[in-house]
């Protein structure tokens, strides 16, 4: 069980995230997580979004190097230990975090971390056994 | 020892040089047709035998060969002189990774030496000198042509080749060297180690440099001159004619002499291949009109510069060329190493099926050179993680070092962020000003 996510390569110098957001927000596309991940002359941004089939052409249609990976998307009780119980989960089993990000839903009261691992089958499993929710690309519409 | 090397050679009336210059030019165009089938058949194809060339004033009828003949023909298609008559090889790099390399008899590393000789003598160098030699040594004509030339002066010759500038500062000091030969740039930044090693010009003995092998400006001359103390003088050569040497300064630094007894030089309109008169800015074409295993006829050098035959106030009469005032092909000099765009591009073609567009950007800071490559990241170069973006740069970066031998920034930027005009990338942007 995964979401897409869609990473998006920028360079370092003034206005790119103010244009690449502006681009989605024009597209009435929503953006439900997001992480920033940087180096002296380039970042990548790295979006979960409501509809990603439609934020990846547009994307690529405004001319950037765009590509859609998936993530696992795991939901957790938004407290103190919430976090750690999953990462202990994975740790046992074994599984490697390559980058992660959260975010709060005003909702349901929920964090949701997503997750880039190697296996997301396996970690779906292992998460799930554990009683964790784990979000679908329906989940984001 | 006089002021010249070989005053007869050097200061030869204008006429006896033109005679000998005819002499040598029948001889070698004769040469080069018994040996080299190449060239035979590029004078067959124009019409042109042995028979038509009765003086320098018939070398127009001769065709050019450029450096696109020299891949062709690479390794032996220019050869003249068996191989059992070859004592040396040296070589340059070229376009697309393919070297180009040079052949010499022993009569041919005797007359580059003395080219050699030439120059520094007219620097000041007398057998009471000790010379530095810290260009490269190897492959490079840099360090074997000064070192043959510091011998044949008489000079005591340190071999420093570059590199391990502390050492060059050292052996500077304890040896007491009176005359540096390395690239501008490197003369720079010992001059400026000098310094920040709490020593000035009092604390050395040298007392000339000869800079070669990269384009450098008067200000970067007086700099030079000022940190070291010393009086700076340029000297210009290519591989294809034998190595530096081809030209050289005298003491009123106002362009190079070029060794009119060894090398005919022509300036032609780069675009018509049409000779240009006298004082005609254009490209320098050069035929070797005394080298043996190598003889090239009407290379062109692809530098654009001007020729003058103002009397010079050092008494030579050798025609004297302009600092080369920039190129008639792609080709950049960066740290004193050439370096053509479509190199650049057959590294980029083996990252991605889609060549990537891309830009140089070259730059001198502190009087060394900067080189930075701009790549456009395409999709197949781009996946959501730092690690392998970073890999990508990594590797362009040692595919570049591995092919140049010098080291560029890689730094990948967005799709279509690469200024394009009229649908053309502009592949170079220089900003070192030159000329």
């Amino acid at each position: 069980m995964s979401v897409k996510q869609i990473s998006i390569f920028m360079e370092n110098r003034p206005g790119r995230i103010s244009a690449v957001t502006r681009l989605l927000g024009d597209n009435g596309i929503d953006i439900r997580a997001m992480s920033l991940a940087d180096t002296t002359d380039f970042g990548i941004l790295r979006v979960v979004v409501n509809d990603a089939d439609k934020c990846m052409s547009v994307l690529s249609n405004a001319g950037f190097s765009a590509r859609a990976t998936k993530v696992v998307a795991a939901a957790l009780e938004d407290k103190p230990g919430g976090l750690a119980s999953v990462m202990e989960t994975l740790y046992e089993n074994n599984i490697g975090v390559e980058y992660m990000y959260s975010f709060i839903t005003r909702e349901d009261g929920k964090a949701y971390v997503m997750l880039r691992v190697d296996d997301n089958d396996f970690t779906s499993s292992v998460l799930i056994e554990k009683g964790f929710k784990l979000l679908e690309e329906s989940d984001l519409n | 020892m006089g002021r010249y090397w070989n005053e007869e050679i050097e200061c030869m009336p204008r006429e006896q040089m033109v005679k000998l210059q005819s002499e040598r030019l029948v001889a070698q165009v004769k040469h080069v047709w018994d040996n080299v089938p190449y060239y035979r058949k590029l004078m067959e194809e124009k019409g042109v035998t042995p028979e038509d060339i009765k003086g320098i004033e018939d070398l127009h009828k001769l065709p050019f060969l450029t450096k696109a003949d020299l891949r062709d023909a690479y390794p032996y298609g220019l050869l003249a002189k068996p191989l059992a008559d070859c004592v040396r090889i040296q070589s340059t790099s070229g376009t697309t990774g393919k070297r180009v390399v040079a052949f010499y008899t022993q009569k041919d590393l005797d007359i580059w030496e003395d080219c050699c000789a030439r120059a520094i003598v007219a620097a000041g160098g007398t057998n009471e000198d000790v010379c530095q030699v810290c260009y490269g040594y190897g492959l490079f004509t840099g360090g074997p042509g000064l070192n043959g030339g510091s011998h044949k002066v008489g000079c005591l010759t340190l071999p420093m080749s570059s590199g391990n500038t502390e050492r060059q500062i050292q052996f500077m000091m304890d040896l007491g060297s009176t005359i540096l030969c390395c690239t501008p740039s490197y003369a720079a930044y010992i001059g400026e180690s000098l310094h920040k090693m709490g020593y000035g010009p009092d604390d050395i003995k040298l007392k000339a440099g000869i800079f070669g092998a990269e384009p450098w400006t008067e200000e970067m001359r007086h700099e030079i001159e000022r940190l070291l103390g010393i009086k700076a003088y340029d000297i210009y050569g290519l591989t294809e004619t034998s190595g530096p040497g081809v030209s050289f300064e005298c003491e009123e630094q106002t362009g190079m002499h070029i060794n009119e007894d060894h090398f005919i030089a022509e300036i032609i309109d780069p675009d018509t291949g049409e000779v240009l008169p006298e004082g005609s800015k254009g490209e320098l074409v050069f035929t070797s009109i005394t080298k043996e295993a190598f003889p090239l006829l009407r290379y062109r050098t692809r530098d654009i510069c001007i020729l003058t035959r103002e009397k010079c106030s050092c008494g030579r009469t050798l025609v004297k060329m302009t600092k080369p005032m920039g190129r008639s092909d792609d080709m950049l000099i960066i740290k004193g190493v050439n370096v053509f765009p479509s190199q650049i591009e057959s590294v980029l073609l083996k990252m991605s099926n889609a060549s990537p567009n891309y830009q140089i950007v070259v730059d001198r800071v502190n009087n060394t050179d900067t080189f930075e490559i701009q790549v456009e990241l395409t999709d197949e170069m781009f996946s959501d993680t730092i690690k392998s973006v970073e890999a990508v740069e990594k590797k362009i970066g040692e595919d570049i070092h591995s092919m140049l031998g010098i080291r560029a920034k890689i730094r990948l930027v967005e799709p279509n962020s690469i200024p394009r005009s009229e649908g053309k990338a502009q592949r170079v942007i220089d900003r070192r000003k030159l000329v």
